[in-house]
């Protein structure tokens, strides 16, 4: 089984996250940036259905430079070999552009049995991604599983919602995006790191697709960042002085914002 | 704040970010629960183990990383940021293989040392004894070769011993001819050799999570190719490797310092007197400076010592600064977290005090540091030939 997982080097959560002032893009570049923790689950599931009978799990990635940490890291995982889609004019890149260049970087890998990808990136947030990839590459989509059987010629997932489960079975070749609750991430073991080194990674423009730069970037997005703000600091809490109806007081703050 | 390292290749970076990862989200959980209750934190040196990181400086042939001291003692100083105890037990881990990959022949080395690098095992170092410490050479655990020569029979008692009744096998030196430290022998003594028992744990006044106890031999027998290096060879042996040993003890109470620094540093910004941040008075901040200026320093002697090593040249003397200089800051810069703390710092609410715990017996083990002093003053009468 051939298996194509879709990474995203996304900002650290932990650190100082930042726009670019001139475009109101993420600022990718003077930020701590790492493999997005949604996609590892989806390297994870990946590597899991390799080990258990046979098959190649390439990782694809769209992104600058940096973005070739996150290879790094799912390579350290246990993933087999790793392209990088870099070309200056992605920048500013919408969903449906990043959509666009991660389906003709999969039908240059070669069609997989398999595409994963993680529910959403935690940088945008958007989710979106998997199914409009599905859509161009003609494939089933099967989103939001938290828990994946791969059969001979067919996927079953199973899709938590808050009160209900469905269980969902796609053909194969399909997609598949998964949840945080589907698997617990492996850490990249030494072995693992020092076994990275020696794995392929492809570096692919947008020529090598056969995209031109007017179908990607800021200028073709369909949506626009038009301004961002702060955050406003947190307001310092409210302290209630318990004298006697400390109870009362903390019953009624609660109340009133129907917490109670 | 998470040191800043100049790390030698790519892998290595990776490395030291997996160690911070699983150090993060696997052991950090733990160790308060962990340390409060005592015990052998074997799921922790299980996680590590699959990893990888109780491997790293032996060699590839036999399952190790094949990593520098500079490399390997980072990952130790990164474990101790989070969990002494922990990082404790994988430089005595380190310690235990050390004799067999130096001193075995390769017979030995092919048939013992996969599985003990494998990650799935512990070592116990037995050295110390309960009437003899510092005075190594004064140890009366004997070993007697069978009449035939086809095996080993120990009789004694040793004390103080990591890992005791936990570990898979205990690289052990006992007394082989009453001629005094020459008399020494090295061997290396399976978990579940007839005749191995073992004390009950010490009550420690901290390192909870490195359960210690006396490790007794009576009439317990090993084969004869569990000697490694010729008989007499032991004391050189054990001071070898302790010159190793005592890398990783530095780099841990580095680690184990930096946790002190960072605790106090935030905490200093955070607290306020007089109406304002207390880390606004010289007075404080100026000991904060000092904590800062031990831990750099600390830092960089155990990396002086551990380039050396790694360029083949000598570093006993070095290693020994090094085990001295790291200890003693961490004494005083875990007492000076305290300080900064005040009375919260006293309490169990916070993690200071136990750092200022683990840090003493830095102070004490792989040779108290008036054998360090001693050690490093012998190098220095011998380097005048
Ligand atoms: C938590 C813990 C874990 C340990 N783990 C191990 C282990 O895994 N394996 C192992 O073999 N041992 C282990 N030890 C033992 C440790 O190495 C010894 O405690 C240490 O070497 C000191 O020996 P001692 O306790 O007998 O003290 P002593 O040797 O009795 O020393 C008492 C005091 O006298 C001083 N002193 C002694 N001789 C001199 C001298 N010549 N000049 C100046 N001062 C001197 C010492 O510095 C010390 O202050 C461990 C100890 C502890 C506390």
């Amino acid at each position: 089984m051939n298996i194509v997982v879709c990474v995203k080097y996304v900002p650290d959560t932990q650190a100082e996250r930042t726009f670019n002032a001139s475009d109101n893009t993420t600022d990718r570049v003077n930020v701590d940036g790492l493999l997005s923790e949604l996609d590892e689950y989806a390297v994870e599931e990946a590597l899991k259905i390799v080990e258990a009978g046979e098959g190649v799990v390439t990782v694809v990635t769209v992104g600058p430079a940096q973005a070739s940490d996150a290879l790094k890291k799912a390579l350290q995982m246990g993933a087999d070999k790793a392209v990088h889609v870099i070309d200056d004019a992605i920048h500013g890149s919408d969903a449906l552009a990043t959509s666009l260049v991660l389906a003709k970087a999969i039908e240059k890998v070669g069609m997989p049995d398999l595409v994963l990808t993680g529910m959403s990136s935690t940088d945008g947030i958007m989710g979106v991604v998997p199914t409009m990839l599905a859509e161009r590459l003609g494939l089933p989509a099967v989103t939001f599983a938290s828990d994946l059987t791969v059969g001979a010629d067919s996927v079953t997932a199973r899709r938590d919602g808050d009160a209900a489960s469905q269980t969902i079975e796609a053909a194969l070749p399909a997609l598949v995006s998964v949840t945080d609750q589907i698997n617990e991430p492996r850490y990249p073991s030494f072995k693992g790191i020092m076994a990275a080194k020696k794995k392929p990674v492809e570096t692919w423009g947008l020529a090598d697709l056969g995209l031109s730069a007017d179908e990607v970037g800021l200028d073709a997005a369909w949506t626009k960042v038009t301004a961002f703000e702060a955050r406003p600091p947190r307001q310092q809490g409210t302290i209630v002085k318990d004298e006697g109806d400390g109870g009362g007081k903390l019953a009624s703050f609660l109340a009133e914002r129907k917490f109670i | 704040m998470a040191a800043t390292r100049l790390m030698p290749s790519d892998e290595s970076r990776a490395l030291i970010d997996m160690t911070r990862e699983v150090c993060r989200k696997e052991l950090a959980p733990q160790v308060d629960a962990f340390e409060r209750v005592g015990g052998f934190p074997e799921q922790a040196f299980r996680t590590l183990g699959e990893l990888g990181l109780l491997s790293l400086p032996y060699p590839e042939e036999f399952g190790g990383g094949g990593q520098p001291y500079e490399v390997y003692l980072q990952v130790v100083e990164e474990i101790a940021t989070v969990w002494m105890s922990v990082a404790v037990g994988v430089s005595v881990h380190s310690l235990t293989c050390y004799p067999l990959a130096e001193y075995g022949t390769d017979e030995q080395r092919r048939a013992f040392l996969p599985d003990m690098l494998s990650g799935s095992q512990l070592g116990g170092y037995c050295l110390s004894e309960p009437d003899s410490g510092s005075d190594v050479g004064s140890m009366t655990t004997a070993a007697t070769l069978d009449a035939d020569g086809g095996g080993w029979t120990l009789e004694g008692t040793k004390a103080w011993i990591s890992h005791a009744g936990h570990a898979d096998y205990y690289t052990t030196f006992a007394r082989t001819a009453d001629t005094g430290p020459k008399g020494i022998s090295c061997f290396l003594v399976p978990a579940g050799t007839p005749g191995l028992s073992f004390g009950r744990p010490e009550d420690k006044m901290g390192l909870h999570g490195d359960p210690v106890a006396q490790v007794i031999f009576e009439n317990a027998r090993i084969d004869a190719d569990r000697l490694l290096g010729a008989q007499g060879q032991g004391m050189a042996i054990a001071l070898h490797a302790l010159d190793n040993g005592r890398l990783g003890i530095a780099a841990a109470a580095t680690g184990l310092a930096q946790s002190a620094l960072d605790a106090a540093t935030t905490y200093a910004m955070e607290r306020r007197q007089f109406g304002r941040p207390i880390i606004d008075f010289q007075g404080l901040a100026f000991l904060l400076a000092d904590m800062e200026a031990a831990v750099t320093s600390a830092r960089a002697a155990y990396l002086y010592a551990a380039r050396l090593k790694d360029a083949g040249r000598p570093y006993t003397k070095e290693a020994s600064v090094a085990k001295l200089v790291s200890t003693d800051a961490a004494m005083k810069v875990t007492t000076d977290a305290v300080q900064v703390f005040g009375g919260y710092g006293y309490t169990r609410d916070f993690p200071v005090e136990r750092y200022m715990r683990e840090a003493k017996v830095t102070q004490i083990f792989e040779g108290t540091n008036q054998i360090q002093r001693l050690v490093i003053s012998r190098q220095l009468i011998r380097e005048r030939g």
